[in-house]
């Protein structure tokens, strides 16, 4: 695969066809992949990289590369193509100066599920069939090639490709895997139990706003805590009421819009499951209102741009009557 | 504050301009008794309710914040309240998955006719808020008074 | 040097505890950081926090002032609280050094009084590394991991701890504790001879030529795909910049200062608007501060202390050892 991807963003460059190309960049170790934009054949063949640990979704960079002079070549994995399609929906990308490549996934990998399987001073990993040796400061070790998966893989909606001129490896299907299942642990747990669940995990925020900043649904010019005239403008959580509120109106404000992408929880340094904020919302939209997949097409209104007469009353919710 | 009997809740109600503000309107004309700690703020339609206002009301002191527009169907803009009671469902669901309790968010629809409605929904709502108790999983230490 | 067995380790923590507030790197939520100790609490497995050590003397928020509104009289209280003598055990080398980083600016004069008083009530007690990770580079600033400075250096060899006070601090603490005498055997530092990132060269950027630097044409490239969020200047034991913000509490005024990130578009915003307009000026900014700015006004030292943890957490893998390795790519 990693032939193939750095072959056709040489082409793309040198046969003219597009001016610049953004794909994912060499690091010092294996894993420590940039996003970057590479003008020559030369410097894709130097430096370009597409590894499992290309986790990084692209498709934000297209907001700002698609305004720039001249076509931007970009490589998608089916997460990122819906971020583009849901990008496009929203006006946000100037589809016509971007050529996209999907390229076909198997599920990322992450440094941080081999951390959590306790590996240390990892150096290096060798991956054969489904196992994977990893090289370390203290040694080998040979684990499953599932165990070093990133945990939004582990639940993956989706290997379909949308909206690509052209792919790598074939076109993927939606599939059938429990993402809502981690949600539905917690909507049982009780009022108390979740209360610190949230607390525990959201008090260790420290606002660095990479959730924010990463996602391809907060593309506001000009975000309402970054505002000095909003009166919720903050540097950081002075009060616990400030960490629920940035991520309360952070979930509802890409309500509808997430694809589900799941990197606000793989950036997250606190490993804050920021994702099962989101999916908690994309559960009750799909249940309120019908089933709805951002990014998954171009047509279909988002549920929180539309509405129904025989919609339910909030009442469901205040009076503990629940969701069905 | 200690005892629940004398603790008395600071109640937010943000009331559309053109029922259910009217609608508490006539029921003070019509001399009809409700807390005088409800503190109704007045917005343009139900769907200017931005969801940061709730929390805020909240930061600021409120023990239980409720929404009043037209009935659905009735809104002076046609649709604003539809949109408003997607946007309520799906923000108390996710402040109830947070674990903050579901009683102190309310939706009701309150038409410019209803002033008895109004006063009945907020002594019920006062009511619902006293037994609940102060607010302490959405406050703002900083914002108590000492 | 003095010794304790390390299975009776709670037994330590309880002795120091007795006497003072006692700080160790634990999990909260699955993430290691600094906690204050309570019976039970266990060492982190994990090398080092995801905050840095500097949350103790510069936490992250902190009032400074507060303006009480009553009518027409307004009145100012002083809300810092008197520090009381504390201590924290398992501080790492990178961040022992860091402290001397931020005294340098925090305690030259005018010294920040907020500072200053936890530094002094403080007893730092750091531990030896032996297990460092990948992207530790330490070494390369002349830091020694298994020499850790601080009040009173620790080790971990074998079944036991081994504490030597280096201060008068540090003595004063380990007397009022009931430890043995030992000597701590040898140990192996071969793994830092193994360390990927163990030849790595800060220190040519503090040099001269700053302007040089400053217009170096590889800042744009590496600063492309930042996304300008704060993880590594909040992750960062050497970051000191702050903001002064006002809260209005509805009945007063609650001043406060919190980190700052130059990586933020309103970084050190003033009337005129912002001076550093777009990600490319942000980005340098961090890294002259670190690699050029620092060094030439504190005799050559790197504002960096090779801890790794903006090479484990930024979110794009952009780091202070891929600027460095690009910029010394040119000679300058």
């Amino acid at each position: 695969m990693q032939e193939r991807v750095i072959e056709k963003a040489a082409q793309l460059l040198e046969s003219g066809a597009c001016a610049r190309v953004l794909g994912w960049k060499t690091g010092e170790f294996f894993y420590d992949v940039t996003p970057a934009v590479f003008t020559s054949a030369q410097q894709v063949r130097q430096e370009m990289v597409f590894s499992p640990f290309c986790g990084a979704n692209l498709s934000k960079y297209l907001i700002a590369e698609s305004r720039k002079e001249g076509k931007v070549g970009v490589f998608l994995k089916p997460c990122d193509s819906f971020s583009f399609v849901q990008l496009q929906k929203e006006h946000r990308i100037l589809r016509e100066n971007v050529y996209a490549v999907g390229v076909q996934c198997q599920g990322m990998s992450d440094i941080e599920a081999l951390k959590a399987l306790g590996l240390r001073g990892i150096t290096a990993v060798q991956a054969e069939e489904d196992r994977l040796t990893v090289s370390t400061l203290y040694g080998e070790k040979t684990v499953a090639l599932e165990e070093a998966l990133s945990l939004r893989c582990r639940s993956c909606k989706s290997r379909a490709l949308h909206d690509c001129d052209e792919l790598i490896g074939d076109q993927g299907r939606d599939l059938d895997t429990d993402r809502f299942g981690e949600v539905a642990r917690l909507e049982a747990m009780s009022p108390e139990e979740r209360f610190a669940f949230w607390r525990s995990q959201l008090s260790k925020c420290i606002r660095c706003n990479a959730c924010r900043n990463v996602c391809p649904a907060c593309s506001c010019e000009k975000c309402v805590f970054d505002d000095p005239n909003s009166g919720v403008q903050n540097k950081a959580a002075a009060d616990p009421f400030e960490e629920d509120l940035f991520h309360i109106i952070r979930a509802f404000h890409v309500a509808g819009r997430c694809t589900d992408c799941g990197e606000c929880t793989r950036v997250c340094p606190q490993h804050i499951p920021l994702h099962l904020l989101n999916r908690k919302l994309i559960k009750d939209m799909n249940a309120l209102y019908g089933p709805y997949q951002a990014g998954s097409d171009f047509d279909s209104k988002p549920p929180m741009l539309t509405f129904t007469q025989e919609d339910p009353e909030a009442s469901i919710i205040t009076e503990g009557r629940g969701i069905q | 504050m200690q005892m629940n009997q004398e603790f008395k809740p600071t109640i937010v109600a943000f009331c559309c301009n053109w029922c259910s503000y009217a609608g508490a309107d006539l029921s003070g004309t019509n001399r009809l008794q409700y807390p005088a700690n409800v503190k109704i703020i007045r917005i343009p339609c139900s769907c200017r309710l931005n969801p940061m206002f709730i929390l805020r009301a909240f930061q600021r002191g409120a023990d239980g914040v409720i929404l009043c527009g037209c009935h659905p169907g009735d809104c002076h803009y046609t649709t604003g309240n539809y949109y408003a009671r997607r946007r309520m469902t799906l923000l108390f669901s996710l402040l109830d998955y947070m674990g903050i309790e579901r009683q102190r968010t309310r939706v009701e629809w309150v038409s410019a006719a209803e002033g008895a409605k109004f006063a009945a929904t907020m002594n019920d709502f006062v009511d619902t808020i006293t037994k609940l108790g102060p607010n302490r999983r959405l406050e703002d230490l900083r914002c108590k008074s000492e | 040097m003095k010794k304790w067995e390390l299975s009776r380790l709670q037994e330590l923590f309880e002795a120091i505890a007795a006497q003072e507030p006692l700080y160790i790197p634990t999990d909260v939520s699955g993430q290691p950081t600094f906690a204050l100790w309570q019976p039970g609490m266990a060492l982190t497995r994990e090398l080092n926090t995801v905050r840095s050590a500097k949350d103790l003397f510069f936490p992250q928020v902190e009032e400074l002032v507060k303006f009480k509104v009553e009518g027409k009289k307004i009145q100012v209280l002083d809300p810092q609280v008197q520090i009381r003598d504390q201590v924290v055990f398992g501080v790492r080398a990178c961040d022992a050094r860091s402290f001397d980083i931020l005294d340098s600016v925090f305690l030259a004069e005018p010294a920040d009084t907020y500072y200053r008083d936890r530094r002094a009530h403080t007893t730092v007690m750091t531990l030896a590394c032996t297990h460092p990770e990948e992207s530790c580079f330490c070494t390369s600033l002349g830091i020694d991991p298994q020499a850790p400075g601080g009040d009173v250096s620790c080790w971990i060899e074998g079944e036991a701890l081994y504490l030597n006070a280096n201060t008068p601090k540090g003595q004063a603490l380990l007397s009022r504790l009931p430890l043995d005498e030992g000597e701590k055997p040898e140990a192996d530092r071969s793994v830092f001879d193994r360390l990927p990132l163990k030849d790595l060269d800060l220190t040519r950027f503090g040099e001269k030529k700053l302007l040089d630097w400053f217009h170096s044409p590889k800042w744009g490239e590496l600063s492309q795909s930042c996304l300008g969020c704060g993880t590594c200047t909040f992750v960062c034991p050497t970051c000191q910049c702050y903001d002064i913000r006002d809260f209005d509490t509805g009945h007063g005024v609650q001043r406060f200062r919190c980190w700052d990130s130059c990586m933020y578009s309103d970084f050190t915003m003033m009337a005129h608007g912002t001076n550093r307009p777009t990600q490319l000026e942000r980005f340098r900014q961090r890294f002259m501060h670190k690699l050029v700015y620092y060094p030439a006004d504190h005799g050559g030292q790197v504002g960096c202390v090779g801890c790794g943890r903006c090479l484990r957490k930024c979110p794009i893998s952009m780091n202070i050892v891929k600027v460095a390795r690009a910029l010394g790519e040119e000679e300058v």
